[in-house]
């Protein structure tokens, strides 16, 4: 039986490859009624009056909904769970988020009404009889302007600003500002980004007349926070008459945490027309426009450097899009997932933070894979990269005076954090060795003599993750805990089946998890299965994402699994007539230390579910729960390497090498921990090379499909070459740090200090489209001809 | 209702279907074959390709109607016996695949590739996939798969 720490292929994958995977769209019930939603045309209106005649008449309609209904039946608003409280001490302003719209509709493809129909085209036709009478409004569109006189999105916040936040030690940033030798300034712009993963959202409600439960078949990467903001926030259901079940789910990178007004919708909607199952499935336009997305900053920063290159202080001030309305988790990614970051890798005595988040009429933005840590990595190592340029330094060199050092752990920054453990020299060194970084200039000089731009580019990342140790979050506003549950149940036969809240859409938790049950007890991993994604099932869970499903929920079932083992030494003590403390456990042997009386965990749990010999007091079954809270969050670091090849003559950049040195603590599948690299760092080249969501100055998105939203092909990408390094976590049982948004995280920064290097400018933003480059290139060929 | 013959992984069908009815909406919902995914509404995505008559095609952008007549693979007609094609064998063997949703298209795409070209270079498998998106993998590992099943149903 393999251990954990080695490749074991997918559990998983048998079903994936076949075609019998089971994804929401793929449940269907007996007299299912489908859904249609309304949406708005327009990005700002005032709504005076929904037709809906015309549409209740069509064929094979059962109902035409709009927020008039739900105003009726009480049906409250989607919550934002995180209050952040600002630099006035004031908390965010919190406008009302309807799910479907009752005064105004704010952003293209906000909801209107829906048509529920016997058929989906009888809905879908239906849907266009729907005439929505407004009075136009002008549209306040770019984050930059939001806050100088642009239209108002809400009443409530009359000015745009959601919160005006800050974080750090202003007097002490200044100071640093006055005693440097150089301040380097950069403004910098994270695009938007839409998530698209490629499973679109969808759901299936069910309401049962005879129990009152409520059956939600979803696409949620965290069924049971979907389930709490139902039943405490939006529809007053309670909570144990909600069964909310994610089956397969075909990926979610943030997208899929939220409580959408599409599912609460139907939910609503299905106890509304007497139990009839409700279905609905994103097309996916919908999904560009009504999916929350992530990124959509505006920063200017500045960086304090001394005659040698040392970091003294930095200042950054952000304008983060939050959109028309305020998602689940909106308020806290830009700032305490992105103020908290800005240390990065280094020794920075002195930082300031300042972030207003503000209201556009655009899509909501909340948590895009990474999750406010991309874009602070961003700033950092485009200002790292920015200094060593203005100084003449090697950017290695610059990194290398800064790095904390490995004996300075725990580190605490000057932005709120402790750093647990890290090796970032040592990572550092891995990549230019692997990239061969000695011998890039000669590369330089042979792409030169092809009348090619050649460029490297650095991006020494840091992450928060395994979110998050609950008190902390808490006094930070957080409306929930972030712990996870777990139970290990062996059953009779000596099986075992393990229940976890974390849920996984595409990161192989149905092995990786499997294998840590697996090692633990000396079983094949064929023998435990993993189950996720059902509140009917799990005890109870708060799901996948910021990487933390095997740091928290893996810490989890290791807890569980010692309660399993503490049991079974009972047990194993009275078969072995022996003393409990005699009794040592070891890869599935219970054994009476020094001797070799031993009894294996299969027949301790044979007798704990048959107790004709059993020690008194102790209860039969071999089946435990544990909740797991983070002492910490962990910290993955690393550092990414892009080298690019630009040809200046068309604009085409081509990624020639990356090399990617990952510290993720123990890692316990290597081939599926290599799997979420590459997967991360195709998003983060996606966002620096490609990809943009773009509302035109009317509010209009204008990236609403495939055809305009340039996602990442196989052929826009390379082969990465992968290095890890492991210093463990020291304060989770598994040493796990989490691994699935570091390359989003790194990308960015890394490509394009690349192309920078490569155009010798900074005068380029994200994402560097072949029109940016050629134009760029074009530009600094003309300036050296003159 | 026109009426469409066709024949399905092997075994021959008849339905009255609408006009309009897509030749993916009818595999999932008349057929229950819901191994082909829907992931996109302008032929983009890829994650419905099938096989017609031995050639891959984006089943979300044929009518039921036009499929009259034809031989349909998808992605449930590929293993025999319980044994994985070759090419479902590497995309497991090489973790060519996380979420699955575009590993049915996928699939079924790269299978056509290897029979027009038993032997694809890197360039000429990312330059095939061009029409699959896959937003998990960063294609790295289904490149590989791809190469590597190529290798095995050489022989």
């Amino acid at each position: 039986m393999p251990d954990a720490g080695t490749t074991v292929l997918r559990k998983e994958d048998n079903r994936f490859l076949t075609g019998t995977g089971r994804y929401t769209d793929d449940f269907n019930r007996a007299g299912q009624a489908h859904a249609v939603f309304v949406r708005a045309e327009q990005p700002h209106a005032r709504i005076t009056a929904i037709h809906t005649e015309d549409a209740r008449n069509a064929p094979g309609v059962l109902a035409v909904l709009t927020g008039k209904d739900q105003e009726a039946d009480g049906v409250g608003s989607l919550p934002c769970g995180w209050v952040v409280t600002d630099k006035h001490g004031q908390a965010n302003k919190a406008p009302p988020h309807h799910p479907l719209a009752r005064d105004k509709v704010r952003y293209v493809g906000d909801h209107v009404a829906v048509v529920i129909a016997r058929s989906y085209t009888q809905a879908r036709d239906a849907a266009e009889l729907v005439e929505l009478e407004t009075e136009s409004l002008e549209a306040n569109v770019d984050p930059a302007e939001a806050l100088t006189g642009a239209p108002t999105v809400h009443d409530d916040a009359p000015d745009n600003l959601c919160y005006d936040w800050e974080l750090g030690d202003t007097a002490a940033t200044d100071q640093a500002f006055q005693t440097a030798h150089h301040v380097a300034k950069m403004e910098l712009r994270n695009n938007r980004c839409i998530p698209n993963a490629i499973e679109p959202r969808a759901c299936l409600a069910e309401y049962d007349p005879g129990t009152d439960e409520y059956n939600l078949t979803t696409t949620s990467q965290n069924p049971h926070l979907e389930r709490l903001i139902l039943s405490a926030f939006v529809l007053g259901i309670p909570e144990h008459k909600l069964r909310v079940h994610s089956p397969d789910v075909g990926g979610g990178f943030g997208s899929k945490i939220y409580a959408y007004p599409e599912e609460t919708t139907c939910v609503w909607a299905s106890k509304k027309l007497g139990g009839t199952p409700i279905k609905w499935t994103a097309q996916r336009g919908e999904s560009f426009a009504a999916d929350a997305h992530g990124r959509d900053h505006v920063t200017h920063a500045e960086l304090a450097l001394d005659a040698d290159g040392h970091f003294l202080g930095l200042k950054v001030d952000t304008i983060a899009n939050l959109g028309a309305y305020l998602s689940n988790f909106a308020t806290s990614i830009p700032t305490y997932l992105y103020g908290t970051l800005l240390a990065g890798q280094y020794t920075t005595p002195a930082i300031h933070c300042n972030v207003r988040g503000v209201f556009t009429n655009t899509a909501p933005v909340d948590a895009y894979r990474g999750a406010g840590r991309p874009e602070a990595t961003y700033v950092v190592e485009r200002m790292v990269e920015r200094a060593a340029r203005d100084l003449g330094m090697d950017p290695v060199e610059i990194r290398r005076r800064n790095f904390v050092q490995p004996d300075q752990f725990p580190y605490q920054t000057p932005v709120a954090l402790t750093y647990d453990s890290g090796n970032y020299e040592k990572g550092m060194d891995e990549a230019l060795r692997i990239i061969d970084y000695a011998n890039f200039d000669q590369r330089r000089q042979e792409s030169e003599r092809r009348g090619k731009l050649r460029g490297i580019g650095f991006s020494a990342y840091i992450e928060a993750c395994g979110l998050a140790p609950s008190q902390v979050v808490g006094q930070l506003g957080a409306g929930v805990g972030l712990w996870e549950s777990a139970q290990v149940r062996f059953n009779a036969t000596g099986t075992v089946s393990v229940f976890t809240g974390s849920h996984s859409h595409g990161q192989g938790h149905e092995t990786t998890f499997a294998q840590v049950v697996a090692e633990r007890f000396g079983l094949p991993v064929d023998n435990v299965d993993i189950v996720h994604g059902d509140t009917g099932r799990i005890p109870m869970g708060m799901g996948t994402y910021g990487s933390r499903s095997l740091a928290v929920g893996g810490s989890a079932i290791a807890r569980a699994c010692d309660k399993v083992v503490d049991k079974g030494k009972k047990i194993a003590a009275h078969l072995l007539e022996a003393s409990v403390d005699d009794i040592e456990f070891d890869r599935g042997n219970f054994r009476v230390a020094g001797t070799d009386k031993a009894k294996s965990i299969g027949e301790v749990a044979f007798a704990a579910y048959v107790p004709h010999n059993y020690p008194e007091g102790v209860e039969p079954g071999l089946d435990e729960t544990a909740f797991y809270d983070p002492a910490n969050f962990t910290y993955p670091a690393g550092m990414h390497v892009a080298e690019v090849e630009i040809d200046p003559e068309t604009g085409d950049t081509e990624i020639a090498d990356w090399v990617a040195v990952d510290d993720f603590g123990t890692v316990i599948n290597p081939m599926v921990v290599e799997g979420q690299i590459h997967g991360g760092i195709a998003q983060g080249v996606g966002q620096a090379l490609m990809e943009e969501g773009v509302y035109d100055s009317d509010g209009q998105l204008v990236t609403g499909s495939y055809q305009d939203y340039c996602m990442p092909r196989a052929d826009d990408l390379p082969s990465f070459r992968i290095g890890m390094i492991e210093t463990p976590c020291p304060h989770n049982p598994l040493g796990a740090k989490g691994c699935g948004e570091a390359g989003t995280i790194a990308a960015p920064a890394a490509l394009m200090n690349a192309i920078t290097d490569a155009l010798g400018t900074d005068e380029i933003s994200m994402p560097a489209t072949r029109e940016k480059v050629w134009r760029t290139a074009q530009r600094r060929l003309q300036q050296a001809a003159e | 209702m026109p009426e469409v013959t066709m024949t399905v992984n092997g075994e021959r069908v008849t339905r009255d279907v609408e006009a309009r009815t897509l030749l993916t909406d009818f595999l999932r919902e008349d057929l229950g074959l819901t191994g082909t995914h829907v992931g996109c509404d302008t032929s983009q995505c890829g994650a419905c390709v099938i096989h017609v008559d031995g050639v891959s095609a984006k089943a979300c952008t044929m009518l039921a109607v036009q499929a009259d007549g034809c031989e349909i693979t998808t992605i449930e007609g590929l293993a025999r016996n319980g044994e994985l094609h070759p090419m479902q064998a590497a995309f497991k063997e090489h973790h060519g695949l996380q979420c699955g949703f575009c590993t049915p298209g996928m699939v079924m795409s790269a299978i056509d590739l290897v029979k027009r070209d038993s032997d694809p270079d890197e360039a000429t498998v990312r330059s095939w996939l061009e029409g699959n998106i896959c937003r998990c993998t960063g294609y790295h590992n289904i490149v590989k798969a791809v190469q590597h099943a190529a290798r095995e149903m050489r022989g």
